[in-house]
């Protein structure tokens, strides 16, 4: 299959990434190539295969429910563009 | 100095024949002489470094010191670096000033006492082979300025081949500690998925991506992985093991030795000049004791092709957290939260890092699941098998480690497609969670070839010593490129 640039701007948009009108036939392009080569996939049949996991089959660790995160609300949010009285500033969604 | 292997320089501290003061201002003298030609650096933490190597000779004096204490390395700028900047060589990251240490970090620089130099400069977020895609510019080859050094770990590789640091850290997705190794003349390993914490680590693919070292020869891999390696809790992956002395096996023998040359990869697609390098290679292993047998990766020619579902979809996951709201870059006067959400990711984001963001974004979402992610997580597991069933017969598969020796810059840069295919050789390694090692193995016209030994989970200390055995008896490893004397 191929991309067309009305499926890369739906894409973008999923991603929620900005394009430029120019870079949309190019990505579209970039894109139509990539999936080619992912699509020699189809040619082994792989019915019945289980999905590989993890390399180690092995199974999530577990850990006592107990609180190990202190509070670094202060610290993590001295790198933030906007934030005021600890909370994090973004614009308004709800009219 | 900055010839001196890491054990030499351990020996030299401990006897205080130099002090790691006196060695740190060496290495940043270096830098500052070498890094405008080769801009493998992108931050250098003179004062921090300093303030370390002080602390060092403190600890040697008082007698605390580890075998590492005092000597300089370098971090690949993906690992979080609490109060320096951690770029990963994006826009988005420009203003990020880690909050914290990764557990790699904390392990090498806090508890065995090494001094960081500074952060290395990468391809962006870790997605490309050719450290051309980073926000701070290309990454030069010391071997020949006009080629690449291979990336996406290349500042690290320019950084140790020009003897700027005596070793960098790494990180492998898909090749990327293996192909710079490879592409600069250096030792590189990739270990066993789990084996180094990713904490503190950026993400790209969760799945795949691994930390290790990157060096001039096998021993001082050996030496650097035991600082790096371990178990942390933080890490849901990481795997709790007892603690490995890496260096321990170094000198083994290889009497006995079975290794695996994939029919696969050795055939008429294989540069023939390549091709001649391995086979000495291998003839010098044979007269240590080793043997070489035919195995069969039936499956590995779609390793590629499952990559780029399986990487991409990971990275559209985990790249969704720069929103430009909690940290990272945030676009100018935005009119509305998507607005916001969309300029911060289109402005912040390169292209080959929107390109993969995109073919994630498209492989996970409905309808396309069964097809893309799915289907490729099988193919994973019979390429997975294709291992499994060659280290019943085999120790250790012996195969190139790049196609080619490194690249002209721009040569590839114009057709993903073809960039991405110089991973034919390390992608597997990853999708299966194998360790796998870079090597040295020759050079063609005066540019170094890189060998790759691949071995069964947990056989770091084997390839090592394999390694260690072939560097004993070969100089490749030694060689210098011209201009950084």
């Amino acid at each position: 299959m191929s991309f067309s640039q009305t499926d890369v701007a739906k894409i973008a948009h999923l991603a929620r990434i900005a394009l430029n009108e120019q870079d949309v036939a190019v990505y579209a392009e970039n894109l139509s190539n990539i999936i080619e080569l992912v699509e020699q996939m189809n040619s082994i049949d792989t019915t019945g295969i289980v999905p590989m996991a993890h390399p180690q089959d092995m199974a999530a660790r577990m850990r006592d429910d107990v609180v190990t995160e202190t509070d670094q609300r202060q610290l993590y949010q001295s790198i933030a563009p906007l934030t005021e009285a600890g909370l994090y500033l973004v614009l308004k969604v709800i009219e | 100095m900055h010839h001196k292997s890491i054990r030499q320089l351990s020996q030299h501290l401990q006897q205080k024949d130099i002090s790691s003061v006196e060695l740190t201002q060496h290495f940043l003298q270096r830098i500052q002489q070498h890094n405008p030609q080769l801009n493998c650096f992108v931050t250098v933490t003179e004062q921090q470094a300093l303030a370390q190597a002080k602390a060092a000779d403190a600890a040697i004096a008082a007698g605390t010191a580890s075998a590492l204490t005092g000597i300089p390395m370098s971090h690949k700028d993906i690992f979080c670096t609490h109060g320096v900047k951690t770029s990963c060589g994006s826009k988005m990251l420009d203003n990020f000033i880690a909050p914290y240490d990764a557990h790699v970090v904390a392990k090498m620089n806090h508890q065995a006492g090494m001094v960081m130099l500074g952060k290395t400069n990468m391809d962006e977020f870790a997605m490309g082979s050719s450290s051309e895609t980073s926000y701070y510019g290309v990454v030069k080859n010391p071997w020949d300025l006009e080629t690449v050094p291979g990336g996406s770990s290349g500042g690290s590789a320019s950084a140790v081949a020009a003897r700027l640091t005596p070793m960098a850290t790494g990180t492998d997705t898909g090749g990327s500690i293996r192909q710079p190794a490879a592409f600069c003349g250096l030792t590189g390993l990739k270990p066993t998925y789990g084996v180094v914490s990713r904490f503190g680590m950026v993400a790209f693919a969760s799945s795949l991506d691994q930390g290790g070292p990157m060096t001039r020869s096998a021993e001082d891999a050996a030496l650097m992985l035991n600082a790096m390696a371990g178990f942390d809790p933080r890490d849901s992956t990481c795997l709790n093991r007892e603690v490995e002395d890496y260096t321990v096996n170094l000198n083994q023998s290889l009497a006995g030795l079975k290794i695996g040359l994939p029919k696969q990869y050795f055939n008429a697609d294989l540069d023939s000049g390549m091709a001649q390098k391995l086979e000495a290679a291998t003839n010098l292993l044979i007269s240590l004791g080793a043997s070489v047998h035919e195995v069969d990766l039936a499956n590995t020619h779609l390793s590629v092709p499952v990559y780029y579902v399986v990487a991409p979809a990971e990275c559209s996951s985990n790249l969704s957290r720069f929103d430009g709201v909690r940290y990272g870059y945030r676009c100018d006067k935005p009119v509305d939260l998507t607005d916001l959400y969309k300029r911060s990711r289109g402005e912040g984001f390169g292209a080959e890092v929107k390109r993969r963001i995109m073919m994630g974004t498209y492989a996970l979402s409905a309808g396309y699941y069964d097809a893309y992610y799915l289907k490729a997580q099988q193919l994973r597991q019979l390429i997975s098998d294709d291992f499994k069933q060659a280290f019943t017969q085999v120790d250790v598969i012996l195969s190139p480690t790049a196609p080619s020796t490194a690249f002209k810059m721009g040569e590839k840069t114009h057709d993903p497609v073809t960039m991405y295919l110089s991973d034919i050789y390390t992608i597997a390694v990853n999708l299966a969670g194998l360790p796998a090692l870079a090597l040295p193995a020759g050079f063609i016209n005066q540019m170094p070839v890189g060998m790759q030994l691949i071995g069964n989970y947990f056989s770091e200390s084997r390839l090592l010593n394999i390694a260690h055995r072939y560097q004993q008896q070969t100089d490749w490893h030694v060689q210098m490129p011209a201009g950084f004397a």
